[in-house]
Formats: C-alpha cells, sequence, structure tokens
C-alpha cells in the first residue's frame, strides 16, 4: 500500500447559481521519497484537492466526499472525515504545507524567528530554547546564512527568494512526511525558482518526505516532480512519469499545455501557441469530455466529435503507468 | 526613530504657530469692535470701550497684538494697570469680560469635564465596537452577525442629541434611576459616585453612537484580515483557532483602530457640543458654544488652538504608536 491513497475524492461547493463541481472524482497515489506533480490552469482543482487533504476547506462552505489514506507514523489516517481537532494535529506536524506569494504568506508582525518557533512549539512540549535552536537549524538547511542573527528580522526585510526559503523551513520544522508545495515558484524571479526547486528536491532526498508539487508550469515540474498528474475542469485528464509525459503525451490538453511553452530551439519568429478557448463552468459541465470544445483532434476520434461531447472517457492505461482520459488512440497525436 | 520623532514634533510645532496666527486674525478680520465686544451688546459707552481697548491691548497693530499673545503664552500677561491690575498667568490666552476671568482658568474648568466624558465614552466604546465586531465577524451569517448589524444600524441612526434625550426620559423621569442633571461637575476626586452619577448618561449617549461605526470597521476588518495569506499559513501550521484569531488576526486587523480611536478622541476633547448640552456639562463645548454666542473672542481664540493642539498631538502619539505596533512602520521610519 502507497503512503498516500486518495480515492474517488469530490469536493463541491453549493452556491446560488448552482453546485459547482471544483474536485470531481480523482484518484491517485503517492509514495515516500517521490514528487508527484499536479498541473492545470487556474480552477482545474488542483489547490482545491489539497485544501481538502489539509482540512482547510470550510465545512459549511463545501461538501467533500471520497478517501484519502495517509499511512504515517501517526497509523493509518483517514484525512477526509478526520475530526477537527485531530486534523489540526496532523497539520504543521505530518502534513506540512508552503504556499504561492511568499510576500503575504509570512505574518507582517511577527519576526521570522517568532514564527518558525510558534510552529514548532504547537506540535512539541519542550523549551523554547529547544525550539529556537531548531528554527536556526532549520534556516541553515535552507541556506539562509547568519540564521542566528536573522531571528530577529521581519518578513519585509527578505527577498522574495528568501522569504520562501523562509517558508520551507517553517513548514519543515516538524520533519512532515507530506509536503504539498502550492505553487511554490510563481511569484518568484525565474533564477530563484530553480534554486527553491533544487532545494526542495535536496532537503527531499534527506528527509524522505513525499511532495505534492502543485503548478501550472509544466517547466517547473520537468526537474522538480517524478510523475505528473495533469487536472482538468476537476478530473485528472493524464498521469504519467515525468519523462514519458513530456515524450509521449496521449491527452491532446497535455499536448497543449507543452506546446505553450516557450523553447529556445523552436526557432525565430515563431509564434507561441496557446490553447484556443476558456476552461468550461464548473457549474455546468458538459456530459462528454471536459475538453472537447476546445480540442483540435475530435476528428479523429473514432465514432468523431459527437462521441467526444457525449461520452466521458474514461482514464485509461495506455502504456504500462501512463493513463490518459481521450477516446484517441495513443499514438495519434 | 529618534530622528523621525524630532522631525516630526519641530513640523506640530510649526503647523501649530501657523494655526494660532491663523485664528488671532479674526481679532483683525472680523467686523466687530473686539472693544466694544468685551463690554456686552447693549453697552455704548465710548468711555468704558476706550478703556477697554487700551487695556486689552485692541489698539496696537494686529501683528504686535499676536506677538504679546505669543508672549502672554509663555510669559503670562498683565492687563490695565494701578488698581485694576489683572494678572494671568502663564500660560495665557487673554482675558475674557463675558467671564469676568481669565481665559486660561475657563478652560482649565471645563477641560476636566470634557476629559472625562471623553475617556469614560472611549473606553466604554472601544469595549463594547471591538467585542461586537470580533463576534459579529466570528460568527458571520449567523444571529450574533444579524444582531450586531441591527445595532450598528441604530447606532449610526440615532443622532446623539435624540439618544442622550431619550436616555433622560427614561432613566432620570421615567425610572427615576438617576437624578436630574444640576449643570454642575463634581471632580472625580471629590466624589466618585457623584461623579459617575453625572458623567455615565453622556458617556452612554456618545459611545453607543461611536460603538456602532467600530463593530462594523472591526467587523470588517476581521473578516478581511481573516482571508489573508498568512492567516492559511498559521492554519497550516496546526495552530488552534483561539490562538488563530487572537494572535494572528487581532493584532493585524486592530492596528488601524489606532488612528481611528486617536483622531475620534482628539475630536471630542475639542468639545462634544450636543452631548454638552443635552445634559447640562459645564465642559469645553459648552464654553465654545456660549463664546460663538456671545462673540466671547478670546476664549474662541483659545478653544480653537486647543483642539488644533489637541488633533496634532494625537496625530503624532498614533503614528508612534502605529511603529510599534506594525514593524514596517519601524523601518521605513
Amino acid at each position: 500500500m502507497s503512503f498516500l491513497e486518495v480515492s474517488d475524492l469530490r469536493v463541491e461547493f453549493p452556491t446560488s447559481d448552482g453546485l459547482v463541481k471544483a474536485v470531481d472524482g480523482v484518484t491517485f497515489t503517492v509514495e515516500r521519497g517521490e514528487t508527484l506533480a499536479i498541473v492545470g490552469e487556474s480552477g482545474s482543482g488542483k489547490t482545491v484537492t489539497n485544501l481538502a487533504l489539509m482540512g482547510l476547506l470550510s465545512k459549511r462552505g463545501s461538501r467533500i466526499s471520497g478517501s484519502a489514506i495517509m499511512k504515517g507514523d501517526a497509523g493509518n489516517l483517514e484525512l477526509i472525515d478526520l475530526a477537527d481537532e485531530q486534523m489540526r494535529k496532523i497539520r504543521g506536524k505530518n502534513i506540512a504545507m508552503i504556499f504561492q506569494d511568499p510576500m503575504s504568506s509570512l505574518h507582517p508582525y511577527y519576526t521570522i524567528g517568532d514564527q518558525i518557533i510558534e510552529a514548532h512549539q504547537v506540535h512539541n512540549e519542550v523549551d523554547i530554547e529547544v525550539s529556537t535552536a531548531r528554527a536556526i537549524e532549520l534556516l541553515e538547511m535552507v541556506g539562509i546564512p547568519d540564521a542566528a542573527n536573522r531571528l530577529k528580522a521581519f518578513p519585509h526585510q527578505f527577498s522574495g527568494g528568501m522569504r520562501q526559503r523562509v517558508m520551507i523551513a517553517m513548514a519543515l520544522v516538524n520533519s512532515p512526511e507530506l509536503l504539498i508545495a502550492d505553487e511554490p515558484t510563481t511569484a518568484l524571479d525565474v533564477t530563484v525558482q530553480a534554486q527553491i526547486l533544487k532545494l526542495l528536491r535536496e532537503l527531499q532526498s534527506e528527509l524522505k518526505m513525499a511532495i505534492i508539487l502543485i503548478t501550472h508550469d509544466l517547466g517547473v515540474v520537468a526537474g522538480a516532480a517524478d510523475r505528473v498528474n495533469v487536472m482538468y475542469a476537476g478530473k485528472i485528464v493524464e498521469s504519467a512519469p515525468v519523462g514519458e509525459l513530456y515524450a509521449n503525451p496521449l491527452m491532446p490538453y497535455t499536448h497543449g499545455l507543452l506546446a505553450s511553452i516557450p523553447r529556445m530551439d523552436r526557432g525565430h519568429g515563431k509564434r507561441l501557441s496557446a490553447i484556443a478557448g476558456q476552461p468550461p463552468s464548473l457549474i455546468a459541465l458538459p456530459a462528454g469530455c471536459a475538453f472537447a470544445p476546445r480540442c483540435n483532434f475530435t476528428e479523429r476520434v473514432g465514432g468523431g466529435p459527437d462521441r467526444c461531447k457525449s461520452t466521458m472517457p474514461a482514464l485509461t492505461e495506455h502504456t504500462p503507468g501512463h493513463f490518459a482520459r481521450c477516446h484517441l488512440e495513443g499514438a495519434a497525436l | 526613530m529618534i530622528n523621525y520623532l524630532a522631525r516630526r514634533i519641530a513640523i506640530s510645532i510649526a503647523i501649530l504657530f501657523a494655526v494660532s496666527f491663523a485664528v488671532y486674525l479674526i481679532f483683525a478680520i472680523l467686523p466687530f469692535d473686539p472693544a466694544a465686544l468685551t463690554c456686552g451688546k447693549s453697552c455704548n459707552d465710548p468711555g468704558i470701550i476706550e478703556a477697554n481697548r487700551k487695556r486689552l491691548g485692541y489698539d496696537l497693530p494686529i501683528w504686535t497684538q499676536y506677538v504679546v499673545f505669543l508672549k502672554g503664552l509663555f510669559l503670562g500677561r498683565t492687563f490695565g494697570e494701578g488698581a485694576a491690575t489683572i494678572f494671568c498667568p502663564a500660560p495665557s490666552f487673554g482675558y475674557s469680560f463675558q467671564e469676568h476671568a481669565c481665559v486660561t482658568n475657563s478652560i482649565l474648568e471645563a477641560l476636566p469635564v470634557t476629559l472625562s466624558l471623553a475617556i469614560g465614552a472611549l473606553v466604554l466604546w472601544l469595549i463594547l465596537g471591538v467585542g461586537l465586531g470580533i463576534v459579529a465577524a466570528r460568527y458571520r451569517g449567523r444571529a450574533a452577525d444579524t444582531g450586531s448589524t441591527i445595532f450598528v444600524l441604530i447606532g449610526t441612526s440615532l443622532p446623539t442629541f435624540l439618544t442622550g434625550l431619550l436616555l433622560l426620559v427614561f432613566v432620570v423621569v421615567k425610572w427615576r434611576i438617576l437624578p436630574y442633571p444640576s449643570g454642575n461637575y463634581t471632580p472625580l476626586f471629590e466624589n466618585p459616585l457623584e461623579w459617575l452619577n453625572t458623567m455615565i448618561l453622556p458617556w452612554i449617549t456618545l459611545a453607543f453612537a461611536y460603538a456602532a461605526l467600530y463593530t462594523r470597521f472591526v467587523r470588517n476588518a476581521v473578516i478581511e484580515t481573516l482571508s489573508e495569506d498568512f492567516i492559511r499559513t498559521a492554519r497550516a501550521k496546526g495552530l488552534s483557532e483561539k490562538v488563530v484569531l487572537r494572535k494572528h488576526t487581532l493584532r493585524a486587523a486592530l492596528a488601524p483602530l489606532t488612528t481611528m480611536a486617536g483622531l475620534d478622541f482628539a475630536g471630542l476633547l475639542g468639545g462634544a457640543i450636543l452631548t454638552e448640552a443635552v445634559f447640562n456639562l459645564p465642559g469645553l463645548g459648552r464654553l465654545s458654544l456660549g463664546a460663538v454666542v456671545d462673540f466671547d473672542l478670546p476664549i474662541i481664540v483659545a478653544t480653537t488652538i486647543l483642539a488644533a493642539t489637541i488633533v496634532i498631538f494625537m496625530n503624532l502619539l498614533v503614528d508612534v504608536l502605529y511603529a510599534f505596533i506594525d514593524p514596517r512602520v519601524r523601518v521605513a521610519a
């Protein structure tokens, strides 16, 4: 059994316009020491999936069903219907999270020392000195020079990349088994992005933790992940080891995403390709494939565009470990 | 910080000089003869008028008058000569012929009344407004929130003179819980119970109006802060809702309240004219109102300069306090 097994996870938000199906039957597994990337554009359900795992969605505003079993140090835990207090004890200890915008994710009024020490104190009944030493250790680990003195600094005295390092230090202070990184590099300069991803990679091999890396940027995924889940309109549409996905995308949406990455070797004067159209409304999803209205390949499907529009393709394994949700036969792309 | 403070204080003093001069110009600009005003509206004995003109220095050019006025502020001032000499010690704001007293004395008599009124009301409305605002935000959309909305609506719609009169009608006239306002003021240290009896209804009257504004402000500020990224971080650390609210949310949400409370308080110290009138309190508001009605120019000049001083001082105090609350301000300063 895998470290984390998510099966048929559904998250729905009742709104005055109708039921928003943000996550629509998502199934995946993550192993210890593995990085799973979840890729998709805004509104594809990638962040909501992980907020559900963290128990950070409001119970009053959302309906969550399905299962997410974490086989960790705390035993087998069903994360989806854990009591609030139990979930709170796991958050920050067994599962930690880092966020997109390190500028706004740290509290502006407290020193970074206060914030890291607080994260340690809440889960460990130890003296403040022990937590302080741990905070210094973590800051050194994430590559912040002069860590002992920097504890007294406020977030606004750090650059964006340094703040994200502080966030990572804070997330790792209790040696979590699972780290959820929600767009950890999106708000950073490109050179800093690479540093942060490299750091995450190094820390992972040191601490043997599982990482779920949420991003909309397939460029980030290439060097940072082992396996990729592509999400579209609340569903996983393709899942493959990272090399396989780049070499051989099976789903037209993945193909479109890959084609839209700017590349140096594509030659001068060529326009960057884009996927036409908009993602569908999550309230009135079409009966068939949600991507069909934007898809250029429906003519090539056996049964034609009508089949794409009327029947939802199943997530099927085309080659070992490579799943795709598409009526097209594999090699057709 | 010291540099910043010194600069701010220097600017404040410059502003005060400008304000005092502008206010002093009413002696020159208004179409009244200040000397004629000193002997009452129906007085037209040229002998008395001319004598007073000389005694009070109104025969001098306006510039000289202003300099004499400034000198009086620091050194005290002697009016007249011989047997009819009146000396007003520093800080002397002049002599009022309506009150037959040094202006400073009239103000020193009225100031404790207004201070009692403003401080008591401030404490009351801060407790009520902040408390209700937090509860409304915490239980947003539920009964407590609806209740607070109704309170806000009533509080902001009822003018203070109406609230004051209603309180008088019920508490004093119908239920006879408190005695009629006597028009006198008993200092706190002379008879605390009597003081409380005099002040409690004016406090409630003022606090009711302000508490409504503060409830609305605090509710919105807390709700807005709860949606900040750093609050999500606090939750992701596994902090309990109590800690998230008390430590992480309130400090950030209530910081702007310092500005609001400081300026509202300063405004009240200038005289809560309506409330003082309704409850017959001999405070600064009543003093200024009387002075305006009787064209008691020295008092008008003094109360205006006093009000400006209070506003400028409170602004300074708020800025300094803010630096303690928000580390980002500290560094910028």
